[in-house]
């Protein structure tokens, strides 16, 4: 296997649960404005909070492992919105000014 | 999503099967469609899009929230021919995001020298296809000019459905051509998907041009293919 494929989340998804891992995929389904990862793009969270993949620059990431691991322990999937504006940028005018919605659910 | 889907979804990726996860954002309900699964109505329609274009949806289907996610095996290019029109093409590929091979069997011509940082493999088409076999998300272009090494990889790029199948010549060479892969057992539909001469029809004259020419081609050839109702 290459290192490429080890860093895969789904095929990461798919040995942690084997390895008996509980896990929760969360998936980006809708753009807005210029968003750092396209729809589609996976980020997969076991219940220790190990992640793998991405759904945005590294912004958002610290608040879908927490709803991931809600995700986990209840089983419902959930819908989460964020504005990935930075503030800093919004001042000189550079803001990426992007939204993205990110779908998160259990691995059954 | 349930751990079998996942399984069947990574090894249609691991087999470079294109594949599509409908995901009912309301119910939570999921369902993998791979490439060349007829799929009935107005889902058929938003399926066979998204496997063409490759892009991530939301869409609204008879009532239902559905996002649809698409896993397309990243499209590669196999030439056949270390020639000068192949460097040119080994330099272009990869800028319009397509991993490429080069197969010849003329040692004079594939040398590492002539084509620095590119995979090359020295050996008969024949032989290579065996252990590396086209498919769909591959182009295969033949550029060699020679019978015995381009009939064979010709006559398995049109068997194995690859989305662009390219040959260099002139009409005459292809009009032999032609008659030699009818007895190599391919329809006349199948030859028919040939693109011969070789390239967009840009007035290419120089090998870099014809190798542009042949590139614009292979991503019209990608962009504009019909998979869902072809197969």
């Amino acid at each position: 296997m290459t290192s490429t494929a080890t860093l895969d989340p789904l095929t990461t998804a798919q040995a942690w649960k084997q390895a008996g891992r509980d896990v929760a995929i969360a998936t980006v389904v809708e753009t807005w404005g210029s968003a750092p990862r396209p729809t589609g793009s996976h980020l997969v969270i076991d219940s220790d909070g190990n992640f793998e993949g991405s759904v945005s620059g590294g912004c958002v990431e610290g608040a879908v492992i927490t709803e991931a691991l809600d995700v986990i322990g209840s089983g419902a999937p959930r819908m989460l919105e964020f504005g990935v504006a930075d503030e800093t940028a919004w001042q000189v005018g550079l803001s990426c000014g992007g939204r993205i919605k990110v779908y998160v659910e259990r691995l059954g | 999503m349930q751990l079998g889907l996942l399984k069947r979804l990574n090894a249609a990726r691991a087999s470079r099967q294109a594949a599509v996860v409908v995901s009912d954002l309301a119910s939570g309900e999921v369902r993998l469609i791979l490439e060349g699964e007829p799929v009935a109505g107005p889902l058929g329609d938003e399926v066979g899009k998204v496997f063409r274009s490759g892009k991530a949806v939301t869409v609204e289907v008879e009532g239902k929230n559905l996002f649809l996610n698409v896993h397309l095996p990243p499209p590669r290019i196999v030439v056949i021919g270390a020639v000068h029109i192949s460097q040119a093409l080994a330099r272009m590929a990869p800028v319009a995001g397509y991993e490429l091979t080069i197969i010849d069997p003329r040692t004079a011509f594939a040398t590492e020298e002539r084509f620095e940082g590119v995979e090359l493999i020295a050996d008969w088409p024949e032989d290579v296809l065996k252990d590396r076999p086209l498919d769909a998300y591959t182009a295969l272009a033949a550029v060699t000019h020679d019978p015995k090494i381009d009939d064979f990889p010709l006559s398995e790029a049109l068997r194995s459905g690859c989305f662009y199948v390219g040959a260099l010549g002139s009409r005459k060479t292809h009009a032999k051509r032609v008659e030699r892969l009818k007895a190599l057992g391919r329809s006349e539909a199948e030859i028919a998907r040939i693109s011969a001469p070789i390239g967009l029809d840009i007035g290419a004259a120089s090998p870099a041009e014809i190798a542009l020419a042949t590139l614009a081609q292979i991503v019209q050839a990608f962009r504009r293919r019909d998979i869902v109702s072809a197969r």
